[in-house]
């Protein structure tokens, strides 16, 4: 039973002490991007990386929320706290979502040593939502051994995960296509860990020979990726999965690795917050200058490489007069 | 832009037959809002943890055999968790005389079988509008 807040602490200050109410309200304060979530982010800084990510991605229906599920059982079981964030679609049409991953994780939904956000991707491509980084970061503060994110299912390029994760698990089943498909460039080359989950059906272990030969093809790190059979729906070959996990943070998970990372992640966060920036202007710059400039590319008077860019400068002019 | 609203669709007690509330689900869905949808046979501290959990705005509880009375107990377990702002509604079969009853434990609406698609909609973004500035 979670304690009533106690408004005289901080948002923040409840957030450190891991209390779930305050977890939850700091992770819609950032997805909404509140005036209240820049506050918050400032202060988690001091406490973040302590917390092992590690990401789950595969095509829809590989079983990744059973797979997840059946983790956090392992990990439960090594006395680990746990901190899921499972991201499902949003409507292109309407911006709805039913967001429905914990329906598998129903188990652990009393356990307080659990704590599952579904988030919307909210139009974002690449597998995550657009605040799903900072999603994670809440949840390292409030102090979750273990982040582990679940991306939507995935098609062959939402690789964005990998900049995200300590951990990458990207999760394969029987019967989704053959050794070419395993051999094209995407998803698989971003996994720490590859699974080959529903292992109880047929042609399970032709695909885990598939992927181990795709392996074999490959160099240096790639090709000691370990390939592993699941059948999450019974806990089988769990237990080596989180052998597997907890490998990884031992022996490649270092502190300079993390330091990169981290590095890389508040880069990619300046980036998209700044592409966010760029996209606004656009949307509230003159229309007339911008049907002009598409007016130019119809008539192929101006390459639309070109025209991008007298719109960036365009978007630069009010940003100066501005400073002056 | 404003956050879609997050709403929490459920089913407690014993009765399994959750197509009712997998429409209302699409429903909400069509309309903008973000649904987390959980499967039936929910317990009131699991359907406590999940509001806490997902922060939603509004809890709708589908109920065809008598969970509807499960209801006051639920309104309880979220005054005590701190979830008092959240607006709880339910939709399915409701005997007349048990509508005071819920209505007196704070349960904000009651859509009985005929509810159109538009009341639903309208009054669980109203609701949820509400919830969101009390919270």
């Amino acid at each position: 039973m979670t304690a009533v807040p106690n408004n005289s602490n901080s948002l923040l200050e409840r957030l450190l002490s891991g209390q779930a109410i305050a977890l939850a309200k700091s992770i819609t304060a950032v997805e909404n991007d509140t005036a209240q979530a820049a506050e918050l982010l400032t202060g988690i800084q001091p406490h973040l990386g302590r917390a092992l990510v590690v990401g789950f991605t595969g095509p829809p229906g590989a079983g990744k929320s059973t797979l997840v599920n059946a983790l956090i059982v392992e990990l439960r079981r090594r006395e680990q706290s746990v901190g899921v964030v499972a991201v499902d679609p949003s409507s292109p049409l309407t911006g709805g979502a039913i967001l429905g991953d914990r329906i598998r994780m129903s188990e652990h939904t009393r356990d307080p040593g659990v704590f599952v956000r579904s988030l919307a991707a909210r139009g974002h491509l690449g597998g995550l939502s657009p605040m799903a980084a900072r999603v994670i970061d809440v949840m390292d503060a409030s102090g979750r051994d273990v982040v582990v994110v679940e991306t939507v299912g995935a098609g062959q390029s939402e690789v964005e995960i990998a900049e995200i994760a300590d951990v990458r698990v990207v999760i394969s089943a029987p019967g989704l296509g053959d050794d070419v498909q395993a051999i094209k460039a995407g998803i698989l080359e971003i996994a720490d860990i590859l699974v080959v989950n529903k292992a109880d059906l047929p042609l399970a272990e032709r695909t885990v020979s598939q992927l181990k030969s795709m392996l074999s093809l490959r160099e240096g790190e790639m090709a000691e990726v370990p390939v592993l059979s699941t059948t999450a729906t019974t806990g089988e070959g769990i237990v080596a999965l989180a052998d597997a996990v907890e490998e990884r943070k031992g022996v490649a998970v270092t502190a300079e690795d993390r330091a990169a990372r981290a590095l890389q992640r508040v880069r990619r966060l300046l980036a998209d917050a700044t592409a966010q920036r760029v996209r606004q202007l656009i949307r509230a710059v003159d229309g007339a200058n911008v049907d002009d400039l598409c007016a130019q590319v119809q008539r192929g008077e101006l390459g639309v490489d070109d025209a991008a860019a007298r719109l960036l400068r365009q978007l630069q002019q009010p940003e100066d007069r501005d400073g002056a | 832009m404003t956050a879609p609203s997050r709403v929490l669709i459920t089913k407690i007690g014993f009765d399994g037959h959750d197509r009712g509330s997998r429409i209302v689900a699409a429903y909400l869905r069509d309309a903008g809002m973000e649904v987390v949808y959980t499967g039936p046979w929910q317990e009131i501290a699991d359907v406590v943890a999940l509001a806490t959990q997902e922060d939603v705005d509004v809890i709708g509880v589908s109920s065809l055999a008598t969970d509807h009375l499960l209801l006051p107990e639920l309104m309880t377990a979220l005054k005590e968790a701190g979830l008092g702002h959240v607006q709880v509604v339910l939709g399915g079969i409701v005997p007349d005389q048990d509508i005071d009853g819920l209505r007196a434990a704070g349960v904000a609406a009651i859509f009985h079988p005929g509810s159109t698609r538009e009341q639903i909609v309208d009054e669980i973004a109203r609701l949820a509008g509400q919830a969101r500035s009390a919270a």
